[in-house]
């Protein structure tokens, strides 16, 4: 592989989906802490917040320490190099959300969907493109459909004026090949300006080989996570990524000293638990299904008393997607009602 | 004798509701009114005997008087609302609005159909096919007890949902939340609308998470659940509880599915369903107000 010479953008996830291990309980400190050691790393994207993105604050999917204005009032000023992004999942953030985001400085909105579901979007990618900010489309658990169909929902984002878009492997359920072939086709189809990027997932431990399949394929934006922070077997590690590609010879501006100090620094003890690939993160890269379903998982089947595994299994029958956290209870019930009557 | 109505709106949502009116005793949908003249919507009403325009809400309303028409049902976009409005209320035609525009008052017909009686409202509005769903839950609990949040979930198949509501998807998730606190008497409300594209497409799902004030009412819910699950499936019998309700510290959580009658789109789409007979609810009783003479239609100046 070479990739020598390559520039490659480096995003980090570990204030927004790095939430989902802290059941969104990040403080203010720890936020600033970690987001300004990446500063100093150099490293020139971190996104900021609630993990389900903006207006992510339920019962469903967790109440933050903080909202995500405190939040993003409190990082961004504190950054000299580093830009923040916000998330936005139609359907649980609005148009609100988004304006508040670009009001309190961020210089990038990711506006996600399901990888069917992109027309739900217009609005959202519409508006931050009107704004001025980076707009990126993020096509969700894009292992689900086949290249071509998901290439369809690109240009949809790309026509309402995302200027990157993502394919974001949420179940952490794609091999290198399955990258390769959605990134190649969305480097050959879509507009030479359109920025092509990817999200990883590290259940199958595929995360750094994905994201280099990415980048040989045309991908110029890789997410990951300092210390591998995320839902899930978390993300990419990034300091480790950031490392490969210093190895092979291609260029992210990032500091690897620094990077890797904030990882074990800052980012490792205020974790948890220790982010690995446990059976349970395992099969959800093995049965595809959403990263951030693990602890609703675990917390469900120990109070009705039934496996969690066998909770995530029954999810992806379900074929259950992203948002879907309130199906883990249900499941859970529907499970610990069978094994009642048999 | 039946009040004769019009139904602007020729997608899955108006198409349905043509199947549906033409079943009620006390609705006569004459006109179909649709924007594109290959729509299937409108083929089929012609084919049941309907009239349609595909000149919108300006090609019905100059037989708005000559053929009677009382009521019509907006099931167009919010973006498009306030002029459809407009124009039925100033020739005196009640408008029943099922785009999320929410001009009018909220209408979840177990919950506060009766409120509207006597109002003389000439627009009122039918909050979101989540919010029918789930609204008759949150009253359910907080009949009994109060409310201090309530955040429904609505999972809805992809085939069920056609361009409008995935454009106008922030305009569902304000005025579902607005309606879950109002009219579900929660003191503060939250929608989330999930959008699932499995095959063969998933029946309409929707979850209702409730905190009470102090410590739930376990029985008294139960119960209140239990009956208000009954009254809703008087119009949709395919509304069923799946499990709950659930008693977690201060949260109680409801499962429901919500399955259609398959008139227009197969059975998986119930929150057509919900709305559609929602909308025909309510309709039929202002119809029987015009028709005993206690509600009289007049049009509405600017």
């Amino acid at each position: 592989m070479k990739l020598q010479g390559k520039r490659v953008t480096l995003h980090d996830m570990s204030l927004r989906d790095g939430m989902h291990p802290k059941r969104h309980q990040i403080t203010l400190d720890q936020m600033i802490a970690v987001a300004t050691g990446l500063d100093g790393a150099r490293v020139p994207l971190v996104e900021v917040t609630h993990g389900d993105g903006l207006g992510g604050s339920s019962i469903n999917y967790g109440f933050p320490a903080h909202t995500d204005e405190e939040y993003l009032r409190a990082v961004v000023p504190k950054l000299g190099f580093t830009k923040v992004s916000a998330l936005l999942l139609p359907g649980i953030g609005t148009v609100d959300h988004l304006r508040m985001a670009a009001d309190c400085g961020v210089a990038t909105i990711r506006v996600a969907t399901h990888c069917t579901e992109a027309d739900v979007s217009q609005q959202h990618i519409g508006l931050a493109k009107k704004l001025g900010l980076d707009t990126v489309g993020f096509l969700m658990m894009a292992h689900m459909i086949p290249p071509e169909q998901i290439l369809v929902q690109a240009k949809l984002m790309e026509s309402y004026g995302a200027n990157c878009i993502y394919i974001t492997d949420s179940a952490g359920w794609m091999l290198p090949d399955d990258v390769t072939a959605r990134v190649a086709l969305f480097r050959a189809e879509l507009a030479p300006s359109t920025e092509i990027g990817f999200h990883g997932h590290h259940n199958l431990s595929m995360g750094v080989a994905n994201s280099l399949a990415a980048v040989e394929a045309g991908a110029t934006r890789i997410d990951g996570s300092v210390a591998g922070l995320g839902a899930g077997a978390g993300n990419t590690p990034l300091e480790v990524f950031a490392a490969v590609l210093d190895r092979m010879g291609a260029v992210t501006g990032v500091d690897l000293y620094k990077i890797m100090d904030v990882a074990e620094d800052i980012v490792v003890p205020l974790m948890d638990h220790p982010i690995r690939i446990d059976r349970d993160a395992l099969i959800l890269g093995y049965a595809g299904v959403y990263s951030s379903f693990l602890l609703f998982a675990k917390r469900w089947g120990e109070k009705y008393g039934v496996a969690s595994r066998d909770i995530l299994v029954e999810l992806g029958r379900r074929k259950t997607i992203g948002g879907q956290e309130d199906m883990i209870e249900d499941v859970a019930l529907d499970i610990a009602k069978q094994q009642r009557t048999r | 004798m039946k009040i004769r109505a019009a139904i602007i709106g020729s997608g899955n949502i108006g198409t349905d509701l043509v199947i549906k009116a033409r079943r009620s005793e006390t609705i006569d949908p004459v006109w179909l009114v649709g924007i594109d003249p290959a729509s299937d919507g409108l083929r089929r009403a012609r084919e049941l005997g309907l009239k349609t325009t595909h000149e919108g809400v300006d090609g019905l309303l100059p037989h708005v008087e000559k053929d009677g028409i009382r009521i019509a049902f907006d099931a167009t976009s919010a973006h498009a609302h306030a002029e459809t409005s407009r124009k039925l209320t100033r020739k005196g035609v009640l408008v029943i609005d099922l785009t999320p525009a929410a001009l009018g008052p909220y209408c979840i017909p177990p919950v506060n159909l009766k409120d509207h009686v006597g109002k003389r409202e000439m627009d009122v509005n039918m909050v979101s096919c989540g919010g029918q769903a789930t609204i008759p839950m949150v009253a359910a609990v907080s009949r009994v007890q109060p409310v201090e949040y309530a955040e429904i979930v609505a999972t809805v198949a992809s085939k069920s949902i056609g361009p409008g509501t995935r454009q106008n998807i922030d305009e569902f998730t304000r005025t579902t939340a607005a309606a879950v606190a109002s009219i579900g008497g929660a003191k503060k409300g939250k929608a989330i609308i999930i959008v699932n594209p499995a095959e063969p497409p998933l029946m309409m799902r929707d979850t209702i998470h409730c905190l009470t004030e102090g410590e739930p009412k376990v029985e008294a819910i139960t119960r209140s659940v239990h009956e208000m699950i009954e009254e809703v499936q008087k119009y949709v019998p395919g509304y069923t509880l799946k499990n709950g309700p659930v008693f977690d510290g201060r949260r109680v959580t409801t499962f429901v599915e919500v399955q259609g009658l398959g008139d227009y789109l197969p059975k998986y789409a119930g929150n057509l369903d919900i709305m559609t007979a929602a909308a025909l609810r309510t309709a039929e009783m202002f119809a029987q107000e015009i028709a005993q003479g206690t509600f009289v239609l007049a049009p509405k100046l600017d």
